[in-house]
């Protein structure tokens, strides 16, 4: 658990400027060249093993073809002894210390461990939390960003619509503009061409109209009053022999 | 299990042959720039295989301070040497 401790208060060694956190961030830049766009693997459960607190697991399993189980503890207690008895290891006040030391540490460790590491990974579930928290916002606005996007194509699609409308609009516009205009043009043309058949007409009844004039004119003229008396002298006798005409077809 | 020979120079500690230990160390770099990746590398597999975890023990941790006290007492040898209750062994 004392690991666990030390992952929490990682990040704060981290900001130190201590030689640990040189090489830990060294190892963190190290772990992920520029290139790579692999997701880093995730922390493995739980750590290399360990006997007692400080023996690896490794020398157990590295005696355990050649001396079976008790082997390494027999390795041990052979090395105890030969160390004493040789006072490689020498006996004075300093073991009394390290032993009294060792008694408490043995004893906190086993009565507080569990509880410490509950507490740091509490910690570290906190933390985790947090970051997936943050994940999951950038993920759902990001999902959000993408519907909203969507929307907008959508949207431009639709003024495609209204563009043809508006098209529509203008071409029938310009239809009735130009149908009006052709309309107006052939009624100006009409009218020009009725006008100059009117004036046609016009001319020609003043002509005959003056001709009629000037021939009744020019004949009433040149009726002298001799004339006019022998023609009223011819109607006479033509009357007088009509009336008999008629007389004699009256009595017959 | 016979793989395809490897050359001598990729070969980690624990695969090398007796006889071919001086070959292996001529091969390793000793500038101070190998010196210092070699104890680079050797601390981030120590980090990572013990403490980098999501349920870490004491092991790690523990481990480092057995190795100090262990060296610590090394280096004081000369000077716990007079504490010996016997002088012949």
């Amino acid at each position: 658990m004392l690991s666990r401790l030390v992952l929490v208060s990682g990040p704060a060694l981290k900001n130190s400027g201590s030689f640990g956190a040189c090489l830990v961030q060294a190892s963190r830049s190290l772990h992920s060249s520029p290139q790579s766009q692999a997701p880093v693997p995730p922390l493995p459960e739980k750590g290399g093993k360990v006997r007692h607190g400080i023996f690896p697991e490794e020398l157990f399993t590295l005696l355990y073809p050649k001396t079976g189980v008790t082997g390494p503890y027999m390795l041990g207690t052979g090395l105890l002894l030969y160390m004493l008895s040789k006072e490689i290891y020498v006996i004075n006040h300093e073991t009394f210390a390290a032993a009294s030391i060792g008694a408490v540490i043995i004893y906190g460790v086993k009565k507080f461990g569990p509880s410490v590491a509950s507490f740091a990974d509490k910690l570290n579930e906190e933390k985790v939390a947090k970051a997936q928290e943050v994940k999951d916002i950038a993920v759902t606005s990001l999902a959000q960003a993408i519907e909203d996007e969507k929307k907008e194509q959508w949207r431009a699609e639709g003024r495609q619509m209204l563009f043809d409308a508006k098209r529509n609009n203008v071409a029938m516009l310009l239809e009735t503009n130009y149908r009006e205009r052709l309309h107006m043009v052939t009624s100006e043309v009409k009218k020009r061409l009725d006008y100059q058949i009117a004036l046609q007409n016009l001319h020609r009844r003043m002509e005959q109209e003056h001709m009629v004039n000037w021939v009744e004119k020019n004949v009433i003229q040149s009726i002298t009053p001799q004339q006019e008396k022998e023609s009223i002298a011819k109607c006479i006798a033509d009357l007088k022999v009509l009336a008999k005409a008629t007389q004699a077809k009256a009595t017959a | 299990m016979a793989d395809r020979p490897v050359p001598v120079a990729e070969k980690r500690l624990m695969d090398v042959k007796l006889g071919e230990l001086p070959s292996w160390l001529g091969t390793r770099d000793f500038t101070p720039n190998g010196l210092i990746n070699s104890v680079r590398g050797g601390y981030e597999r120590y980090y990572n295989k013990y403490i980098n975890v999501r349920k870490g023990g004491i092991g790690g941790v523990a481990m480092l301070l057995a190795g100090y006290v262990a060296l610590s007492y090394l280096w004081e040898y000369d000077h716990i040497k007079h504490d010996r209750w016997r002088k012949y062994h």
